[in-house]
């Protein structure tokens, strides 16, 4: 008994909230490892586009509302979601079309395309601010619980309780459901092997009369599709804060190194390992441990390795640890 | 147009802004700008040294900046009375002593102990009991110290001898925190540089990213250090207080034959002081730089940017110039951030912006030249001359375009609300013109 419920609480506060966030994560890293592999840079103005596209759907979602169109049970946000990636795939486009394409054709360096993105972040940084407001924004509606915890408890009769909040099922389901679409696309279209060959070698694609514009479009395409997706469950699950998209920016690019730069799969592999560190080392371990360990022997102190504020530090240390023993990441990335 | 013709008409043209802020606006704002200025011009010069000569990737200026208005409070304050006790302060240091111990322990076992399962098990080994015992050292110590008066102290505090009646006199011991500033930056450059440096470039841009996070979260959770969010008010000056100027006869005769009033004489001289001593400090680094550059030292590190392999074949150990120049300009960044705690007399970790602190200064260096110390210098007072000046054109130029509208438009509001945010946009613009249409900067390498 004790062990199931502290299996409970473990699920409550550990496992559930990881695998929401892991699932935030590995959208935003696979943004970040596909540019690196096709455009072979580090796009600093990551988390920012996220923030717009964010934006964007939080716009939309508050003048559906006000409409009076819902999704019943789901949150407005689900509706606002497939404009705010239109919206957002207009916006990189047009950054790629007006910045980035100059610095392609003269074949500059990888560190002056990451400094462009620099401004890029900075633009992208003030628009939001400009529209929006540097605020706090909330924007989900909707049942908020799928199990809460009283309704588990009175399910199981268990003195501990579960909850499923709406948004963190809504995460997972359609992070996979985004990850199933993109590796179909990358192994089963023409499209996607073209890009794959262009990240594996670029000079045999071009050889193989691949048009390199066509590939760096479809790339941009995906990457706002998944950032916004990214940004929209990231900010239904906590909230809509600017700043908020461009701290993400350093667990992202934690998630994308660790698995591999240029590795969809390692870019989902690392979003889980990042996340599951996190959330484990800030816990406070007191609950599930007094269940766990016989009488007489239970903690007294809260047995939290860190305290929250540090969980940037988590996502560095494991970072550091990997670029020391494995440069190129769990999974085989680039090393350029 | 002679280089030399060129560079006075760039210079002159701040100096005709800083002027004209002083007439259009008031000599106060101007000054005010002008000592941000040379502070940013100083942060710039330590950005330019390490990407500017040796193409170091350093995205982590915020970190070292912090960590320098750190050692001011480290030094200008006085001890805390009942801190320095063995269950206290001491214990702390203890902790903090074990704590490097176990990572110089689990080092040296990596290095010595053959390569297998032994020597995993007895690094993790050393790394949990390490953890574990640091913590059971730290805590209570921690504990002591932010017991002690929480609402007005609660930290170590410094080594200023004054006590706490007198420690404003003793206003010098600010200057001394630049110094230390300067060393406990290079020395945080240090370990950062030693662990991701012969990495790629942009490993070491995301190292730094994550290490500036770091040092901001320490110092606002830390409140045993500096007090943490709670910050930590009214630190010394190296400068007289204007209070004082206005009580003193001679001073109040010396404002009366200018022809100024007292309150404005001595708010312009305080400010004037701290420009003196901030540009002797930047003619000194500035010295200093040029100097390097033009040295065989110099020329060696401007060989390696621009070529890694072909230095090494000439026998040039990168990875070790590498991390000496990291230091060097992690150092000078230190020093400015220290300058500017000493500037503002409080060290408010809160405020510790990325934007500001670390990508900001990076604008100053692409859009002044890179790799050009007095391009440095020039996009240290332009940009953040823009950066302050923006807001008011911003506000001004949203009163025109809303003029038109009904005083009770929603949008009206919205726009003149959000004017104060074009600083970053007109940022963002001016670094992606400069890259663009003049990626060498406005004074170019020569």
């Amino acid at each position: 008994m004790d062990f199931i419920n502290a299996l409970v609480v473990l699920s409550n506060f550990v496992l559930i909230p990881a695998v929401a966030y892991g699932s935030q994560l590995a959208l935003g890293a696979l943004g970040v490892t596909l540019i690196y592999g096709i455009l072979r840079f580090s796009n600093f103005a990551h988390g920012d586009t996220m923030a717009f596209g964010s934006m964007i759907a939080v716009l939309l979602t508050w003048w559906f509302q006000s409409m009076g169109l819902s999704l019943g049970p789901l949150p407005t946000a689900l509706l606002a979601l497939p404009f705010a990636i239109l919206g957002t795939m207009a916006l990189v486009l047009l950054i790629d079309r007006s910045v980035y394409r100059f610095y392609r054709q003269q074949k500059a360096k990888p560190v002056i395309l990451v400094i462009v993105s620099m401004g890029v972040m900075f633009v992208l940084n003030g628009l939001v601010r400009f529209i929006i407001g540097p605020g706090d924004q909330r924007f989900a509606d909707g049942e908020r619980f799928i199990i809460s915890v009283r309704e588990f408890k009175a399910l199981t009769g268990l003195p501990e309780g579960l909850a499923i909040k709406t948004t963190q099922g809504i995460t997972v389901v359609v992070a996979f459901v985004a990850v199933v679409l993109l590796f179909w696309f990358l192994n089963r279209t023409r499209t996607g092997k073209s890009m794959r060959a262009y990240s594996d070698n670029e000079d045999l694609a071009l050889l193989s009369g691949i048009n390199p514009e066509r590939v760096v479009i479809y790339t941009w395409l995906i990457v706002a599709a998944l950032t916004t997706t990214a940004g929209v469950l990231y900010g239904l699950d906590k909230t809509f804060k600017p700043f908020v998209y461009f701290q993400l920016l350093l667990p992202i690019f934690a998630s994308a190194i660790v698995g591999g730069l240029g590795n969809p799969l390692g870019a989902i592999a690392g979003g889980f390992v990042i996340a599951f560190s996190e959330v484990t080392i800030t816990y406070a371990w007191k609950k599930v441990l007094v269940y766990l360990m016989p009488e007489g022997l239970e903690p007294t102190g809260l047995v939290q390795l860190l305290s929250t504020d540090y969980k940037f530090a988590v996502s560095f240390v494991i970072l550091i640890v990997v670029l020391l023993f494995k440069p190129t990441g769990l999974f085989k990335g680039k090393s350029v | 147009m002679s280089e030399t013709v060129k560079n006075s008409l760039l210079f002159g043209l701040v100096a005709v802004l800083f002027i004209g802020t002083g007439f259009m606006q008031s000599w106060n704002v101007s000054l005010q700008i002008l000592n941000m200025a040379l502070i940013s011009a100083i942060m710039a010069l330590g950005v330019n040294l390490q990407w500017g000569f040796a193409g170091l990737f350093n995205v982590g200026v915020m970190g070292f900046v912090a960590v320098g208005g750190l050692a001011v409070v480290l030094t200008s304050l006085p001890p805390t009375p009942g801190a320095w006790v063995i269950g206290g302060a001491w214990r702390i240091l203890l902790a903090l002593l074990l704590g490097a111990l176990t990572m110089v322990a689990t080092v040296t076992a990596y290095k010595r102990l053959p390569k297998g399962r032994l020597r995993t098990l007895v690094m993790f080994g050393l790394l949990i009991g390490g953890f574990f015992l640091y913590r059971a050292m730290f805590l209570p110590g921690a504990g002591v110290v932010e017991a002690i008066n929480p609402s007005a102290l609660g930290n170590i505090g410094g080594i200023n001898p004054g006590g706490l009646e007198n420690y404003k006199d003793h206003g010098y011991m600010t200057i001394l925190g630049w110094g230390l500033g300067g060393l406990l930056a290079a020395g945080l450059a240090w370990m950062i540089g030693k662990t991701a440096l012969g990495l790629r470039s942009d490993y070491l841009a995301i190292a730094t990213l994550g290490i500036a996070e770091i040092v901001i979260a320490v110092m606002k959770n830390e409140d045993w250090l500096a007090r943490g969010v709670k910050n930590v008010n009214g630190l010394p000056r190296p400068v007289p207080y204007e209070i004082d100027l206005q009580e003193s006869a001679s001073f109040i005769a010396r404002a009366d034959s200018w022809g100024i009033d007292v309150a404005t004489a001595s708010s312009i001289t305080v400010k004037l002081g701290y420009s003196l001593m901030f540009s002797a400090v930047l003619i000194l680094i500035f010295v200093a730089a040029q100097l390097a550059l033009k040295s065989p030292w110099g020329r060696m590190m401007r060989a390696i940017r621009d070529n890694e392999v072909a230095a090494e074949a000439m026998g040039k150990n990168v990875t070790a110039r590498h991390l000496q120049i990291f230091v060097l300009g992690s150092a000078v960044c230190g020093i400015a951030g220290a300058m500017m705690t000493t500037l503002d007399g409080q060290l408010t970790p809160g405020s510790y912006q990325p934007l500001r602190f670390t990508f900001l200064i990076w604008v100053m260096v692409i859009v002044g030249g890179s790799g050009n110390n007095l391009g440095a210098v020039l996009g240290g007072f332009l940009i953040y001359f823009l950066w302050i000046q923006v807001e008011p054109i911003g506000t001004w130029l949203m009163q025109i375009v809303t003029s038109g509208m009904a005083d009770d438009s929603g949008l009206k509001k919205h726009l003149l609300d959000s004017a104060a945010h074009m600083r970053l946009f007109t940022m963002g613009i001016v670094l992606l013109l400069v890259l663009r249409f003049s990626p060498r900067g406005l004074i170019p390498e020569k």
